[in-house]
């Protein structure tokens, strides 16, 4: 009621979630579907374990197998932790450096909507004759026209669409940062969690580029007889695996640097304690993301480029280890003598610290490029990447829900429910995945359906199929805890932690212009020094006035709308009977795209304007609220 | 607020020495522009007459266009202006990104074992 002002409230729920181009509802939109996305691949994954439990199981095909372990790995990374991730920047980070809005409202409410349709557009490919069955990295020759069948279509086009949402997203994210700090807030006075935000945008900008050339490349290959990935026209396929993995591995640190920002952020606020080592914390951010650009080679190892590419990459991976460490040891440092409360949030953030560890221990077996040969393609590489992931990224975010819960949804999630969940999640996990190091050293190769009896591997995998239930139970009682909360919690204030960022010196719920009086920002942790040095409320940096907020749209929509058609009319080019012509499907979805930007262009928007009395209304609300 | 927001720039809010600065910008860059435009010629030249041997056209190219590159960048897209250094900082770690990239696509591509 209090969190907006009469123009949105005169919109019916509906329009108003479509057109919205508010951050804290576009986050809440990018949260929902990014949990949609989670248990669906999550489920998959259930599945690939099950009929991994037994030897010579025919629970799935091997062809349903390879559907799944394409869909899990595509549907895992693209859409399924960047949206999670993108949820809490973008709610988080324009409260973090005191601002209204993201810079650009539109284009965020843009990327949230071209990457649910291009999820869409990758999960429709189940309908249509099977999901892309070539593994998340696509390699060619397998995804080429010749072997690779319509649902590789389905991942070129959709991770297209989706790609250029992530894109503009992450463009939108670097402006904000840079324009759109409060007064007082430097660049070196930033939350950590904004830091890594940053650099993670920064590397999407880079990275997702060569992505998007690359998908372009295998279309023109598939739908329009090119012949870069065809060695018997003259191709190569090993540009594919470069491109790929020149944006293959900036993503992973793209999807790990926001889970170190928000453990960063977690742990000095229930150790009672600034985060130590800030500056290098910010540096090892920075270092990690121009590393993270000079080691893709080393997901090629055993291709043949050469003994001294390996040597370099090899040399480049290590290196990595540096700033990662550098982490490791101020996260410890920042809990040493700490007032410690281990809640949820906090036995994520905590435990978060060894399991990476792990992952990184074995990153860094992995990056001996001549024992690698080894390692290559074994469930040895599975089990190290899913601890990153896992032990990193999930860990990171699902602590992160327990933290800015309150501040999202107005109270806060159950922490006895919380506990059970985390030790399930924790338990379950190294259940899983610690076995198939082991299971992967005697030789069990990855992407394969089956194996022999007798060989060693049965009572392991059967452990790990074990573990995979006690983390599904996990994940369940989390979806059961944010029911049970919604209905038993009671209403929190705007600060339930005593906290230090200034995310919390806002009410809760949040109105809709965040801040009525723009903060001025005195040191690093802003809102724990006013605790200490002033009356515990941010000082305003500019009178009461009437604050301008820009109009919800529905353009976001359809322009993503338009280019879901566009791209499904593509796909439909290598259908084997389409009902009515792939070029109408094409020309239908152009003309809504480009129609809905030309009417953006056109129609002058100056948005609107909240009174100074509403505001002041509103405020008064909230306060007695709070 | 509002009702400016249609009008020109220049007519709403630009002082006579905001003019007066945007007029000398704009002379620098018709310079630049001519420069740019020669410079190219000068390219074309080098291959097109006879008596400029290949051995010494393609270095002399490749240096007109690291010029032309660096007219580009900090002429045309303004990087030699104050208060820049985000877009400088952004366009220097692409170029430095770039190149390993252009180099592995290149060479690294299993033809030939470094």
């Amino acid at each position: 009621m209090v969190r907006e002002a009469t123009n949105t409230l005169q919109k019916s729920v509906l329009w108003d979630w479509l057109t919205t181009v508010d951050h804290k509802k576009l986050a809440v939109l990018y949260l929902i579907s990014g949990t949609l996305f989670f248990l669906k691949a999550g489920l998959m994954a259930v599945f690939m374990r099950i009929q991994l439990m037994f030897p010579m199981n025919d629970f799935l095909s091997g062809q349903t197998f390879n559907e799944f372990i394409t869909m899990h790995g595509t549907i895992m990374l693209f859409l399924a932790a960047t949206p999670l991730l993108f949820a809490f920047m973008n709610y988080i980070v324009p409260l973090q450096i005191g601002a209204r809005d993201v810079a650009f409202p539109f284009v965020n409410a843009l990327g949230f909507w071209l990457f649910f349709f291009g999820g869409i557009l990758v999960s429709l490919s189940w309908f249509f004759g099977g999901a892309p069955d070539a593994g998340w990295t696509s390699y060619v020759p397998l995804a080429s026209r010749d072997y690779g069948g319509l649902g590789i279509d389905f991942y070129v086009l959709g991770l297209q669409v989706s790609g250029i949402g992530t894109l503009v997203s992450g463009i939108n994210f670097i402006v904000t940062i840079i324009n759109m700090r409060a007064p007082g807030m430097t660049m070196m006075r930033m939350p950590l969690f904004c830091w890594t935000t940053l650099v993670t945008s920064i590397l999407i900008v880079f990275a997702f580029t060569p992505l998007a050339a690359g998908l372009a490349l295998l279309m023109l290959d598939r739908m329009f007889d090119g012949m870069f990935f065809i060695p018997g026209e003259g191709g190569n396929v090993v540009i594919w695996q470069h491109i790929f993995w020149i944006f293959g591995h900036p993503e992973v640190y793209i999807l790990v640097l926001p889970a170190f920002g928000m453990i960063s952020e977690i742990i000095p606020t229930f150790s009672k304690k600034r985060l130590f080592g800030y500056t290098a914390m910010v540096f090892a951010t920075l270092i990690i993301g121009f590393l993270g650009f000079m080691v893709w080679m080393h997901h090629m190892f055993t291709v043949g480029i050469g003994p001294i590419a390996n040597s370099v990459f090899a040399i480049a991976t290590m290196i990595i280890g540096i700033p990662t460490g550098i982490k490791i040891f101020n996260w410890l440092f920042t809990m040493w003598g700490g007032k410690l409360t281990f809640n949820t949030a906090m036995l994520c953030a905590s435990s978060f610290v060894p399991t990476f560890v792990l992952g990184g221990v074995t990153g860094v077996m992995l990056a001996m490029a001549p024992v690698d040969h080894l390692y290559h393609d074994t469930y040895f590489v599975v089990a190290h990447f899913h601890y990153i992931i896992l032990g990193g990224i999930v860990l990171g975010l699902i602590g992160a829900t327990f933290y800015w819960y309150p501040k999202m949804f107005g109270h806060k999630l159950n922490e006895t429910l919380g506990k059970i969940m985390f030790w399930m999640f924790y338990v379950g996990f190294h259940l899983t995945f610690f076995v198939q190091h082991i299971l992967g050293l005697i030789g069990m190769p990855r992407r394969v359906y089956t194996y022999l009896e007798d060989q060693g591997m049965d009572t392991m995998n059967m452990i790990s199929t074990i573990g995979a239930f006690v983390m599904s139970a996990a994940i369940i009682l989390l979806v059961v805890n944010i029911v049970y909360s919604a209905m038993k919690s009671p209403r929190e204030g705007g600060d339930p932690w005593d906290g230090r960022t200034l995310e919390w010196a806002t009410p809760t719920p949040v109105p809709e212009y965040n801040f009525a009086q723009t903060p001025q920002v005195r040191s690093l942790d802003p809102l724990f020094y006013e605790k200490i040095h002033g009356d515990g409320t941010m000082k305003p940096a500019e009178p009461i006035g009437d604050i301008h907020m820009p109009n919800g749209s529905i353009y976001p929509f359809t322009i993503s709308l338009g280019l879901f058609f566009a791209g499904f009319g593509f796909i439909m080019l290598n259908m084997e009977n389409a009902i009515i012509s792939p070029w109408i499907v094409i020309a239908v979805g152009g003309i809504i795209t480009f129609g809905s930007m030309a009417l953006h262009s056109v129609k002058e928007d100056h948005g609107y304007h909240i009174s100074k009395e509403t505001v002041e209304q509103m405020e008064k609300e909230v306060g007695t609220n709070g | 607020m509002g009702e400016n927001l249609s009008q020109p720039f220049e007519k709403s809010s630009m002082t006579p020495e905001e003019i007066r600065k945007i007029n000398r910008e704009q002379r620098i860059q018709t310079i630049a522009f001519g420069f740019m435009i020669a410079i190219t010629l000068l390219a074309f030249i080098a291959v097109g007459a006879d008596v400029v041997p290949g051995s010494f056209a393609i270095p002399f190219i490749l240096g007109l266009a690291g010029i032309q590159l660096f007219l580009q960048l900090y002429y045309f897209m303004h990087l030699k202006d104050k208060d820049h250094g985000w877009p400088n900082t952004f366009i220097v770690s692409g170029i430095v990104l770039v190149i390993p990239t252009i180099v592995a696509l290149m060479l690294l591509i299993g033809v030939t074992k470094y």
